[in-house]
């Protein structure tokens, strides 16, 4: 089976896409004083970190972001061949009462999301769970569940698979549809 | 590669370093969730898992419970006082019983050696030894090892005495392989009768002086004396032994560095350790206690995977 590779967002339109979707957060959290960021184990986190930047770049605010990890509140242990080695969870402020944005590469399923609000729900109570993606492949939920922020929605086909690269790994940063 | 080479863990023996490092980086992660105010995760609540205790503890008994119930595992417990073995089943015949009521999971102290690695080859089953007799106690020397990595950065190049009773202790001998594993050091020191008569074959130097020995580590175990497997006098009293191999603050402030204390627990304070020692800010021995719990955690994740 041959594998066929489409770029779909190239380094400046994913720019172009933060930018956006940073000014789309000023509009709801203003001040952020009571807002963080959380990106999703693993590749969630580096969006979380390009909203980051991008928004003390535009305001000068210097919003709070962590990390979460999802491995122990996923619903699919045991139904794969190995187990899940998990990432580092990084939260070092209390997220009681707080408005939390939580953010991912890629929405599909939505099954990762829902593990991720589970697992923050045990580090205590949110005043509320937004969640951001850079990219949302709709029609393609298992769950009800939705995105406030959309970077890009794209229509994808089952045996197609969305893969977001950063210049941290891969060393750029773009978004490739891989057709197997 | 993220699964274990092994299907269950019977001793350390048979891990390779790379399964010991995924276990420690896996604990890493449970150690943090046992810290936040919801200790629990609910991805093993599909499993269920027998803890059989034909020998008597608290700590690992205690340890694996919480481990299993942080998991969310579904956990039913035996202790052999107080079962059928005392009217003459057999222990593949125990088992199998309990295997019979769904068990996905088995967690076994036992006082033979190689009960668990005989278990293990008659039963279908997940096996986890938690003792077994003289032999290993791998979550006792994966939970040191950890320890020591937490402590001192990494296990890599350290110099580890273990001390005391080396003759009966299943923790001395899963504690040199792990230790081996990870690139440390390792001597043991105690009087000779308390030594197995092959220890060299595993490469460990054996030290009389205890002085000598502590000048030589970074970190020392310290072992009790197992009165209870031992069915001759192999020193002439406890007072003796004390004298020669209880750590105490005069002979850690004649060395001239910091070490690291250990002990796997119950202590007996005054014989092998002071009280001031035990409770000293060197001594890690409540670290170990709490590292426990999250190695054990790592061990059932791991395993429970390959159900």
């Amino acid at each position: 089976m041959s594998l066929t590779e489409r770029e779909i967002l190239n380094e400046t339109e994913i720019n172009i896409l933060i930018s956006r979707l940073t000014r789309q957060l000023i509009e709801n959290h203003n001040l952020f004083e009571n807002s963080v960021l959380i990106g999703v184990q693993p590749r969630g986190i580096y969006v979380a970190t390009r909203l980051q930047q991008k928004l003390k770049e535009l305001s000068g605010i210097e919003v709070t972001t962590g990390a979460i990890d999802t491995t122990f509140f996923r619903d699919d242990f045991r139904r794969k061949d190995k187990p899940l080695l998990p990432s580092v969870t990084n939260l070092d402020f209390s997220i009681e009462s707080k408005r939390i944005i939580l953010v991912d590469d890629v929405l599909f399923s939505g099954r990762t999301v829902r593990a991720a609000m589970d697992a923050l729900m045990t580090y205590g109570r949110p005043a509320s769970i937004e969640l951001l993606v850079l990219v949302d492949r709709r029609f393609s939920r298992n769950l009800p569940i939705e995105a406030n922020y959309v970077g890009k929605f794209i229509d994808t086909l089952s045996n197609e698979r969305v893969e977001v690269e950063w210049k941290e790994i891969e060393g750029t940063d773009k978004v490739i549809l891989i057709k197997k | 590669m993220n699964s274990l080479s092994t299907k269950h863990l019977l001793g350390i023996e048979p891990l390779t370093p790379e399964d010991i490092q995924m276990i420690f980086q896996v604990a890493d992660n449970f150690k943090d969730i046992i810290n936040r105010p919801i200790k629990k995760v609910p991805t093993l609540r599909d499993i269920t898992i027998a803890n059989l205790f034909f020998e008597n503890s608290t700590r690992t008994k205690l340890s694996f419970e919480l481990a299993e119930k942080r998991l969310s595992a579904d956990v039913v417990n035996f202790s052999a006082a107080s079962s059928s073995v005392k009217k003459g089943e057999t222990l593949i015949d125990t088992v199998n019983n309990i295997l019979a009521m769904k068990v996905d999971m088995v967690v076994m102290r036992h006082p033979s050696p190689g009960a668990a690695v005989f278990l293990s080859k008659h039963i279908d089953s997940v096996i986890i030894n938690a003792g077994d007799g003289t032999h290993e106690h791998p979550t006792q020397a994966l939970l040191d090892g950890y320890s020591i990595r937490e402590k001192l950065g990494e296990v890599k190049g350290k110099k580890v005495v273990i001390v005391g009773d080396i003759l009966h202790s299943r923790v001395a001998l899963s504690n040199i392989h792990c230790l081996q594993k990870l690139g440390a050091e390792v001597k043991v020191c105690g009087p000779l009768t308390l030594m197995p008569k092959y220890i060299e074959s595993l490469g460990v130097e054996v030290e009389t002086n205890l002085k000598k020995a502590l000048e030589w580590c970074d970190v020392a175990n310290m072992l009790r004396i197992q009165h209870e497997r031992q069915e001759i006098k192999h020193f002439p009293s406890l007072k003796e032994y004390t004298l020669q191999y209880g750590l105490t603050q005069e002979i850690l402030d004649s060395l001239n560095k910091e070490i690291v204390i250990m002990h796997p627990g119950p202590i007996n304070r005054g014989v092998e350790i002071s009280s001031e020692i035990a409770d000293s800010n060197n001594s890690i021995i409540l670290n170990q206690v709490e590292n426990g719990v999250a190695i054990r955690m790592a061990v059932i994740y791991l395993l429970a995977g390959k159900i």
